[in-house]
């Protein structure tokens, strides 16, 4: 029997393998959605730098501000560039083939981004972590079509899109003995060159912190109403139980 | 039979508790089915206000906007059919708009609209829905007719005030939907001057 | 129904010509169920609980659900933001899928402690066994619908797994997804079998299901029968009527499921990923295959024996003997006693060594294999079908040492708890028990 648990111990720590090396962490965003001055400045970066290319096209402008406090004037005013109506989903004028053409793919849509790397089992939860490490590992690589390379994806399609707001970091390599030519060199991280970019390393941080922050809200507009629910739905069946738990003692009093 | 120590009064008490209180969570959980059954936000959206242009709109012309999925005719009258409007009276079954249903109060005129020049109507026939044709020649649907609206389904005829005559099936004025006119050239129907009062 | 009793008024006139109060009688107020059911006795009531959940939030999810494959995936999310509380409705029936399992493995895992598959049930443990495969195939045509990255490949594997029938495997594989590969009429025929056929055939199985047992009577933990010990009215002295002491209890077990069942739907839906899978939450792409492509939870121990036989035929085989082998239990188990409380060591251990088996082949067959899982696998698909062989030749030559079972129904009395600090009303299994008859 014991053996038998270690080996459903030992069974269950690895496999929970995805797309991120394995030799490198992801880093710890600690979102917070009552933070609505985050996901407002989450949303206005996300409009401004994310959305030329990738839409949110489950979720509408209005809904948006409603879920951010943001009133209908401000949200057309600073956060629909196009001729978007307030009640529209957040799409973009990109149609399919030309995204094919011009970038070698068509961007995917992040409304579920979040929900969509959440990870299995214990690493539930994770998927804001992940699109925030993806968007703090860009590195120079001058191999690649686009100058940089990415730890999460590696060889991804996508340019370092913010790139004047950070720099471009460059790549930390693991040391490896006895072979050092860079070719085998692994890549285990990214340092940043301070004043490489027109922010530095924490305003950057913080404003990638606040973009997930918004996609993490964007991909499930009702998560904290759910959350807020479930305490009074809790607390009336737990007074129910007690009601028909002392009834059905009641009636057994009549078993012996 | 009931077995000895058995508390009837406390049984008869649990049993009505428990009643009362599942009632409550019974009731409670049907809120989210029926109201399930709402129109959606998607719904919601198209039922919003629409926006309408007419700064190129011509006397004697009418156009089409969609609200709510019901055709919304809004049309431009000319000096000479406003002044067939008042001599029509007494062939009306309505002709003072008293059917306060049928229009805002703010239309309860003789042209039924905010400037007498232009006439905005849900384009819906009173009878049984059938969409009214536009006939603003005179002459054009009988011999006495001053031009208005003429539904092909059952004859039922509207002047150009969208006031029903009598003698025909349809019993009531066509319907005014709530409008306002944000500047000159533009009407936005589907909501009251002051906002949050769409009917 | 007994005439000293003819009803009056309204329930007269009906009584006179549909049989209510005789319906009610049979199978609620004067069934007579065993005084001692336990814990594990509270999830067949829950099973018909989760049922009605499932059937009326999949009534409702069809309102604004659109089964093509340009819309499906797009009108789920519209149900989860735009439609109002459809959020909830959503959640509900996607835990409401997995919640269903649950229940119906602890029921059915209640029916092999017990031996409630014993003669004279045999026809009863059939009928659900029917039932549990019915399920499989509702979960398995459902799971297609939100038309994911999961659904479409989950579905894309499993009808795969015909095109291992000899000679015309090839074609049968084409005839079910109606086109070369899952599509748009796939879709569709799933919609229709998983909203209408299948919940037809469910709830249709779940009356026959419960018409045997009422014909039958409950078994109940110590496996013998209560009918042996009448009184003078020839009810059962160990007997109690369902109504109203089981449904009051059932009512408990309902809210204390329910506490539970909230639990998940407000605070994680998606529950760990096990309900809800992060990949299906990604449109459904032909021309790409997720990494590891693994069915939900409640199909892996299955999927698990599938995996680990090195041949598609002979996998696909033993996939199917793994649950019809569960078909043949009442014929296969030849024991003296029913309940595992009077049972042989020898049992015991198989019993424990099943559970652990099919948990185990549950947990791989959730991950992507390897050799080493690969062997695992192996060894427990052999205890799984190993459990079978065992339970026959064990009871077939009577190598069975078995307890003496008790002439009346054992209440209570927890070993492995001190009497001294026990519930006053374990204590009493000694005393006379009293007859409790209706009014």
């Amino acid at each position: 029997m014991k053996k038998l648990a270690c080996l459903l111990v030992i069974l269950m720590v690895p496999g929970l393998a995805g797309a991120v090396d394995e030799d490198f962490g992801l880093m710890d965003v600690r979102t917070d959605l009552s933070d609505k001055a985050s996901l407002q400045r989450g949303a206005k970066y996300f409009v401004n730098y994310c959305l030329g290319c990738h839409s949110l096209k489950y979720l509408r402008y209005q809904r948006l501000g409603q879920d951010l406090d943001l009133p209908d004037e401000l949200v057309e005013k600073y956060l629909i560039w196009d001729d978007s109506k307030i009640s529209s989903p957040m799409t973009n004028a990109m149609r399919p083939k030309d995204a094919d053409n011009w970038l070698g793919g068509v961007p995917m849509d992040l409304t579920l981004a979040i929900r969509r790397h959440s990870g299995g089992g214990l690493r539930i939860g994770r998927g804001a972590d992940w699109v925030y490490t993806y968007l703090n590992t860009f590195y120079r690589d001058d191999k690649t079509p686009t100058g940089v390379n990415n730890l999460v994806i590696p060889n991804a399609s996508m340019p370092h899109v913010l790139w004047r707001l950070q720099g471009v970091p460059e790549p930390v390599y693991a040391l490896a003995e006895g072979d050092r030519s860079a070719k085998q060199r692994k890549v285990i991280g990214v340092k940043m060159p301070e004043g490489g970019g027109a922010l530095s390393q924490a305003e950057y941080q913080q404003m990638t912190r606040d973009i997930v922050n918004f996609l993490v809200y964007a991909s499930e507009p009702i998560q904290s109403a759910r959350k807020a629910l479930g305490l009074p739905v809790l607390l009336f069946l737990v007074v129910f139980l007690a009601i028909i738990y002392l009834l059905k003692q009641e009636y057994w009093k009549d078993v012996h | 039979m009931k077995p000895e120590g058995a508390d009837l009064r406390r049984r008869r008490l649990l049993t009505g508790a428990a009643g009362v209180v599942g009632g409550v969570g019974v009731a409670y959980t049907a809120v989210p089915f029926l109201s399930y059954w709402q129109p959606s936000v998607q719904a919601e959206a198209a039922a919003a206000p629409v926006e309408v242009d007419i700064s190129k709109l011509e006397p004697g012309q009418k156009i089409d906007v969609d609200w709510r999925g019901k055709p919304i005719w809004v049309f431009r009258r000319t000096q000479e059919e406003l002044d067939t409007l008042p001599k029509l009276n007494g062939l009306l079954r309505d002709p003072h708009s008293e059917v306060s249903t049928q229009q805002p109060a703010y239309c309860q005129n003789l042209p039924r609209s905010i400037k007498p020049e232009y006439g905005v109507m849900v384009g819906i026939c009173t009878h049984l829905g059938c969409i009214p044709l536009y006939q603003p020649k005179p002459g054009s649907v009988d011999d006495e007719w001053l031009g208005g609206f003429f539904c092909p389904c059952h004859g039922s005829k509207y002047d150009l005030a969208g006031r029903v005559y009598k003698g025909v099936p349809a019993p009531l004025n066509l319907a005014v939907p709530p409008y306002w006119y944000p500047s000159e050239s533009r009407i936005i129907i589907g909501e009251h001057q002051e906002k949050g009062g769409a009917s | 129904m007994s005439d000293d009793s003819k009803t009056r008024g309204l329930l007269g006139w009906i009584d006179a010509r549909f049989p209510f109060t005789k319906l009610w009688e049979e199978h609620a107020a004067k069934y007579y169920a065993p005084k001692n059911f336990n814990f594990w006795y509270y999830f067949g009531s829950l099973a018909i609980f989760v049922l009605v959940l499932q059937v009326l939030t999949g009534i409702w999810l069809t309102m604004y659900y659109k089964p093509s494959a340009e819309h499906a995936f797009a009108s789920v999310e519209y149900i989860m933001r735009d439609v109002q509380w459809g959020w909830l409705i959503r959640y509900l029936h996607s835990t409401g899928a997995s919640a269903f399992f649950i229940v119906i493995y602890l029921h059915m895992f209640r029916g092999l402690l017990y031996g409630s598959y014993r003669k004279p049930r045999e026809l009863l443990w059939l009928v659900g066994m029917m039932i549990y495969a019915i399920l499989m195939a509702e979960a398995f045509f459902g799971y297609l619908l939100p038309w994911g990255q999961m659904s479409y490949w989950g579905a894309q594997v499993i009808t795969s797994l015909f095109g291992a029938v000899p000679a015309i495997g090839e074609k049968l594989m084409i005839w079910i997804r109606g086109d070369y590969t899952i599509s748009d009429v796939t879709l569709n025929r799933f919609f229709a079998l998983h909203v209408a056929a299948m919940p037809l055939l469910i709830v249709l199985l779940v009356v026959v299901h419960l018409i045997a047992l009422h014909e039958v009577g409950s078994n109940n933990p110590d496996g013998i029968d209560i009918k042996r010990h009448k009184d003078a009215n020839d009810l059962p002295l160990d007997g109690i009527p369902f109504h109203p002491y089981y449904t009051v209890k059932d009512m408990v077990g309902v809210t204390v499921f329910l506490i539970v069942f909230a639990l998940v739907v407000f605070y994680s839906p998606s529950m760990l990923g096990l309900f809800l899978e992060p990949e299906n939450f990604e449109p459904a792409n032909p021309l790409k295959t997720p990494e590891h492509i693994a069915p939900v939870w409640y199909f892996t121990p299955f999927y698990s024996i599938l995996r680990c036989v090195p041949d598609k035929l002979w996998g696909v085989v033993a996939l199917g003997a793994s649950i019809f082998v569960l078909f043949l239990l009442p014929w296969l188990d030849r024991g003296k006693v029913r309940s595992v409380r009077y049972r042989g060591r020898g049992f015991k251990i198989a019993l424990a060594l099943f559970v652990i088996a099919v948990l185990v082949l549950g947990h791989l067959g959730a991950k992507p294999p390897t050799p080493g899982r690969n062997l695992v696998a192996r060894i427990c698909a052999v205890l799984y079908f190993g459990y079978f062989a065992f339970l026959w030749i064990y009871t077939f030559f009577d190598l069975e040492k078995t307890k003496l079972e008790p002439e009346r129904v054992t209440t209570g009395s927890v070993k492995w708890i001190p009497k001294s600090i026990q519930w006053p009303r374990f204590g009493k299994t000694k005393r006379e028990p009293e007859r409790v008859s209706p009014k």
